[in-house]
């Protein structure tokens, strides 16, 4: 059985330094120099390529910058922007599309990755090998994955379609999964599932393979049986992984835009228009940069202040 | 739940355990479909890559590698008759569909920079990484947490939102479409995971063995080159492969960022025009040759992927 653990704080894992009396006998140049050489070529990285463009956002979020016409003279424009975002009935459609998209991404992706985990945790014969098979498409290309789904989605050619006739005997172009308003948004919910359900459950299985044996063993001599060792031993400690694990995707799933840009590009119409999709419409291809900064930085608040509220759900439900 | 309840929990019982394989394998061979499709759709000719039904056993044809790496134009008949007899396989093939070869694609080059951008962007986050982890985990940084945090914080931005300004910043300096504006990016992005789990392999190593080589006699540095390094050498390779996945499948910035001599693979693929559509099996092979390097990545890196995907946080 190998041992995991989530680390609990970093404050915890800094702790222990070097004792003083080794410090003091170190020759060549003094530890807080060094410590600062080698931190500080990532921060300034980050300063430049992260922080400064993050501050120039928020300046043009006030502006009615337009990057195609660099010369024209940049207005002062105020909360316009900000106004103009919160009252677009296009970005509140987005918005549902992504809660729609989110929610049952998350949905199938924890249902099928504990139900796989739980059963890779059987510890079966050739479980090692397999769970690498399974572990390769969210390794892939997003893009990449979008675009050869594309081809398995034909209507009448694709591969996809032909397998649903032959298990249903539905005409195979009867339907079409990417061009039809109420197939598309379920079409980008099964190609995330098959790229990232692997990823849930390998988080679970690490959660799975922390439970101690004798805690099953305390629970057998109680008698109790297979539903109850499930619902209060399996599940509330496995809880705080897969919490993580909903954490990391649900971010990810917020900002997506490869993987459904390649696959429907937002349609039909704007029926898979997911947040950056749309974002990326607003920036690059109508060129509103101020009102496109205004909604960047709005997207921003909104993951920072989400996942700030989850981790302290994930602290509360970890110490329980 | 399972299905023999007389055996004890902990050891499931061999019927469970067949049962349990059986259910894993079948997914993962119904996972792999997609995968397997559009391999062989790479090794298909374009007439049968969109037959119907769906065409499992076919005759293997190498057209679509062929027609990935050249360009190509259609001729008339007497024009072709006029040329000399074909050289080598490929022409012979290309001139089977009464086309002449142009010239290569340009796949070869956007492959080639995919590889320039993912190992020089690779090569950069994990030498930061690594001193900067090091830093982190052995010296008291005022502010350390806060720190850490501001550069795991930096990845919950929408590529998109930061794309703006880079933008505007990369035309003034002029380093859109460039090879080195791309690393530079790529490096940024891919720091915080390199700092992240660099770190988690640091916190490992026990550190008696620099304080032994310090007491010896070695400066600070001496003692992280010599003997801090080499115990962190399984820690950087894991790292380098995580930080070239992700510069290697990179698109949103790829896609705004670069339209010519810097783009990468993966905005180029799904451009790949043949005649009357999509050429389908060159996308396949283009697919193929782009998918494989990862493939063989994640199995080599398979006992460190659990750490990687969750910045360090949950380890085995």
């Amino acid at each position: 059985m190998s041992q995991q653990e989530i680390s609990s704080s970093v404050a915890e894992q800094v702790a222990g330094r070097t004792p003083a009396g080794v410090a003091r006998k170190v020759r060549g140049l003094s530890d807080r120099a060094i410590a600062w050489i080698f931190i500080a070529p990532t921060i300034v990285l980050l300063l430049a390529i992260n922080v400064f463009p993050l501050i120039w956002t928020v300046y043009l979020s006030f502006t009615n910058f337009r990057a195609n016409r660099p010369n024209r003279d940049v207005e002062w424009v105020g909360l316009r922007n900000y106004e103009r975002v919160l009252t677009d009935s296009d970005i509140w459609h987005n918005m549902l599309v992504t809660s729609h998209f989110l929610f049952w991404t998350m949905f199938f992706q924890v249902l099928i990755g504990f139900g796989l985990a739980w059963l890779i945790n059987k510890n079966f014969r050739g479980h090692g090998v397999w769970t690498t098979i399974i572990l390769l498409p969210m390794m892939l290309s997003p893009a990449v994955v979008g675009n050869f789904w594309t081809f398995l989605y034909q209507p009448q050619i694709g591969l996809f379609n032909y397998v649903v006739s032959f298990f249903t005997g539905a005409d195979p172009s009867s339907f079409q999964m990417i061009g039809s308003v109420d197939l598309a948004p379920w079409a980008i919910v099964i190609v995330d599932t098959w790229m990232w359900t692997p990823y849930t459950m390998l988080i679970c299985l690490a959660g799975l393979r922390s439970i101690p044996d004798y805690i099953y063993e305390a629970a057998e001599v109680d008698r109790a049986g297979p539903f109850r060792t499930f619902w209060s031993i399996t599940l509330p400690m496995v809880m705080p992984f897969l919490m993580l694990a909903v954490l990391f995707r649900a971010i990810e799933n917020f900002k997506m835009f490869d993987l459904v840009v390649e696959l429907t590009s937002g349609g039909p119409g704007s029926v898979t228009e997911l947040a950056s999709i749309n974002l990326k419409r607003e920036a690059f291809e109508k060129w509103r940069t101020g009102l496109s900064s205004a909604f960047a930085i709005i997207l921003f608040v909104t993951v920072f202040g989400a996942a700030n509220i989850y981790v302290k759900a994930l602290n509360t439900v970890k110490s329980r | 739940m399972s299905t023999t309840t007389a055996h004890s929990v902990v050891a499931p019982g061999r019927r469970t355990r067949f049962v349990a394989g059986l259910l894993v394998v079948i997914y993962a061979l119904v996972t792999m479909v997609p995968l397997a499709w559009i391999f062989l759709t790479g090794f298909k000719t374009p007439p049968d890559s969109i037959s119907y039904p769906p065409k499992v056993v076919f005759e293997p044809s190498l057209e679509g590698y062929v027609n990935l790496f050249t360009t190509r134009s259609r001729q008339t008949p007497e024009y072709m008759e006029s040329l000399p007899p074909p050289q080598t396989w490929y022409e012979e093939l290309v001139r089977s569909r009464h086309m002449v070869i142009a010239g290569p694609s340009k796949f070869g080059e956007r492959f080639l920079n995919s590889v320039i951008i993912g190992f020089g962007s690779t090569f950069l986050s994990v030498f930061l990484g690594t001193l900067a982890a090091y830093a982190f985990s052995r010296f008291k940084v005022p502010l350390a947490d806060d720190l850490l945090f501001f550069i795991l914080s930096t990845r919950m931005m929408p590529p998109i939102a930061v794309a703006i300004p880079i933008f505007l910043m990369y035309r003034t300096v002029g380093l859109s479409d460039t090879h080195l504006g791309m690393i530079i990016l790529y490096t940024a992005v891919n720091v915080s995971l390199s700092v992240w789990l660099l770190k988690g392999f640091v916190d490992e190593i026990p550190r008696e063995y620099e304080e032994a080589a310090l007491i010896d006699g070695y400066t600070r540095l001496q003692a992280f080159v010599k003997v801090v390094l080499p115990q962190m050498a399984t820690g950087i390779a894991a790292t380098a492969i995580f930080c070239l996945i992700f510069a290697w499948n990179e698109y949103a910035f790829a896609l705004l960022l670069t339209s010519g001599t810097a783009q990468t693979a993966p905005p180029f693929i799904p451009t790949i025009i043949g005649e009357g559509g999509l050429d389908w099996p060159a996308i396949g092979a283009g697919v193929t040759l782009f998918l494989l390097p990862v493939l063989v990545f994640t199995i080599l890196l398979r006992k460190h992927l659990l750490r990687g995907i969750t910045f360090g946080a949950v380890r085995k």
